[in-house]
């Protein structure tokens, strides 16, 4: 098939012919990120506030993460897959050691960088070191670990297209069948929606990201009741 | 009361901090800990709400040695404000401000109704700046809260680090004109760290003076302009403070006295003499002769009573003035002549008797208003009563 007299029109007609497939593609692609993320959320944060605790802690694991993440992706997954067996849940663990790095790494940045005068002040005033972290430097750390989550987000995206290597669902196996069949419709069908999906993923995490910067944070529609405020006075 | 005895104070780096401090930090009373950058303010201060711990020796409050207490319970009471000023910026001001009490399990009414009143009183309407952000405040506004946060939960003591020193010169003095204030109506055990003399004799009860982790001089803020106990802390006062103290106590005649009086010559006539108390506005004359020697006064009723009298100079009328002051003397002995004779105006002469000035009863009010302008009632704060 020569992929020059493919047209737009052939592409969505493809697309609507295998929806209902697609769509389960679709799903499993989201899920098995959401999940991988999930769980690199769930062990990176405290992961990160390990790290805050001690240098020697945050050496180590910081040193482990780091492998985990230069580790190509491939090589990763064919490793757990020789411990692990075929299957989703492969890449799930795949995915989770993957982004476990962003995730533990920007929660330590977050938590170091709150300003000295919070912490001594918040310590003056008689918080113990655990209140201290919960409602002064973790709020405050937001933002980064936020930001530690959409860069993993975009990696897993991209990087849970070659689950089908392994055994796993998603999208890639629809670009696998194409590359197989040579069909650039099929490979066009799973790796457009892969792409959308980062780019979407990116600007939504992008955009709580920001709103998670409580650093300089206002009250809602400040500026008018400000201006209000003054007048009458 | 707050008592630090044989307090060393040595880093881990080995730096010497303090060497063995003795300090009394009275019931109710502001004591400013003054010194150069280094010296060991901050330090000192930091024994108190345990964020230091001294190497040596002890600090007690009312009795109870601190080091078995447990600091962070310690810390939530005894307010602290800090130069930096530290509101937490997720917080809005009201959150902020009742950060202690929450942290003390206050009940949430309770706690909304000290800060509101607080707020209120440090003059940030509640209704107004509660909701707000600390970035949505200026930096005076911001450290008012700070101080509303350290009194919250009703310490018995609050330490203050430099907490006005980052403030612009004029929320500076309105912050201190207002701790001053609520000092007054609370009547807490205060100590507080800053390097501007100004502020210490301000404010300060009790002014520590420190140096190179010792105490150098302890006392109230007069007694140390008075009696500076070495040069240090001579130099260290200034000597312009020293100097504007001792002058603003006892002015010299020579700069109260109108060095413009109107003189004239003996031998001017009555009707020239008229001629220039009308244009002067005056009710006398001085006569002084061409070696400026004071000869005489008259007074405008002698010269109208003898105005018949063509011929008559004002030496033939004048009267002898009897007081003169020297050059040199101080206001109070002029004060005191004029008093103790009933004069309306004194002479002021030099050593060979030549008249320079004249004191008179608008000179020195005239010179009390720019000295002490204060004691002109400001206009503008009369409604707020
Ligand atoms: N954690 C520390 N480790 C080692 N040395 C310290 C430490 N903290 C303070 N110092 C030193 O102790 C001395 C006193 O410090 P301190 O902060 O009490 O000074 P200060 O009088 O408050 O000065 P400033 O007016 O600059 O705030 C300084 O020389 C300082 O360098
Ligand atoms: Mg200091």
């Amino acid at each position: 098939m020569e992929s020059e007299h493919l047209t737009f029109a052939d592409f969505l007609s493809y697309i609507s012919r295998n929806q209902g497939l697609l769509w389960e593609y679709f799903l499993q692609h989201i899920m098995m990120v959401a999940i991988g993320l999930g769980l690199a959320f769930i062990v990176g944060v405290p992961l990160g506030i390990l790290c805050s605790k001690s240098k020697w802690a945050a050496k180590i694991i910081l040193f482990i993460t780091n492998i985990l993440q230069v580790v190509p992706s491939l090589a990763m997954l064919v490793v757990l897959m020789l411990w692990m067996g075929l299957g989703t849940t492969t890449v799930m663990v795949g995915l989770f050691l993957y982004s476990l790095n962003p995730i533990t790494r920007n929660t330590y940045v977050g938590l170091q960088q709150v300003e000295a005068s919070y912490l001594e002040s918040g310590k003056g005033i008689g918080m113990s070191p655990f209140q201290l972290l919960v409602q002064v430097r973790f709020p405050l750390a937001l933002t980064y670990i936020m930001s530690g989550l959409r860069i993993a987000a975009v990696i897993a995206i991209g990087v849970v297209t070659i689950a089908p290597l392994v055994g796993g669902g998603g999208l890639g196996r629809e670009i696998y069948a194409g590359l197989n069949s040579n069909n650039s419709l099929r490979i066009f069908a799973g790796a457009i929606p892969a792409a959308v999906l980062a780019i979407v993923a990116d600007v939504v995490l992008g955009i709580l990201q920001r709103k998670m910067d409580l650093s300089k944070r206002k009250s809602d529609g400040a500026a008018p009741s400000a201006a209000k405020a003054q007048k009458p006075a | 009361m707050i008592v630090l005895e044989h307090v060393n104070k040595v880093y881990e780096n080995g730096f010497h901090a303090l060497k063995d401090i003795n300090l009394e930090f009275k019931k109710g009373e502001i004591t400013v800990l003054i010194g150069p950058s280094g010296c060991g303010k901050s330090t000192t201060m930091k024994l108190i709400n345990a964020l230091n711990t001294p190497s040596s020796g002890r600090v007690l409050i009312d009795g109870k040695d601190i080091s078995r207490l447990n600091p962070v319970e310690l810390r939530r009471n005894i307010g602290y404000v800090i130069q930096s000023v530290g509101l937490f910026p997720h917080m809005n001001i009201a959150k902020n401000a009742g950060v202690v009490p929450r942290l003390k399990k206050w009940d949430k009414d309770k706690i909304e109704q000290k800060v509101n009143q607080l707020l209120d009183m440090v003059g940030l309407d509640h209704t107004t700046y509660g909701t707000r952000y600390p970035s949505e405040l200026s930096g005076g506004q911001q450290q008012r809260v700070g101080v509303v946060r350290a009194l919250a939960a009703d310490p018995d003591i609050i330490l203050m680090d430099e907490p006005f020193s980052a403030l612009d010169p004029i929320s500076r003095e309105q912050l201190q004109d207002e701790l001053i204030r609520l000092q007054q109506e609370l009547n807490k055990t205060i100590i507080f760290v800053t390097h501007d003399m100004d502020e210490a004799i301000k404010i300060a009860d009790t002014i520590v003076l420190m140096k190179d982790g010792e105490v150098i001089q302890t006392g109230r803020p007069d007694t140390i302009l008075r009696h500076p106990a070495n040069d240090f802390v001579r130099d260290f006062i200034g000597s312009k403070r020293l100097q504007n103290e001792s002058t603003y106590e006892i002015p010299l005649v020579d700069e109260v006295m109108i060095t413009n009086p109107v003189t004239a010559f003996p031998s001017r006539g009555l009707a020239e003499a008229i001629k220039m108390m009308e244009s002067k506005r005056v009710d006398s004359l001085l006569i002084v002769d061409r070696n400026r020697q004071l000869q005489g006064a008259v007074s405008i009723y002698r010269v109208l009573d003898q105005y018949g009298e063509e011929g008559k100079t004002v030496a033939d009328v004048m009267h002898p003035v009897r007081y003169s002051v020297a050059s040199g003397s101080t206001l109070a002995q002029a004060i005191e002549i004029m008093d103790s004779h009933q004069l309306s105006n004194l002479p002021v002469v030099d050593s060979n008797n030549r008249f320079l000035g004249l004191i008179t009863r608008g000179s020195v009010v005239k010179h009390l208003a720019e000295v002490y302008p204060t004691i002109v009632p400001p206009e503008q704060n009369g409604e707020g009563e």
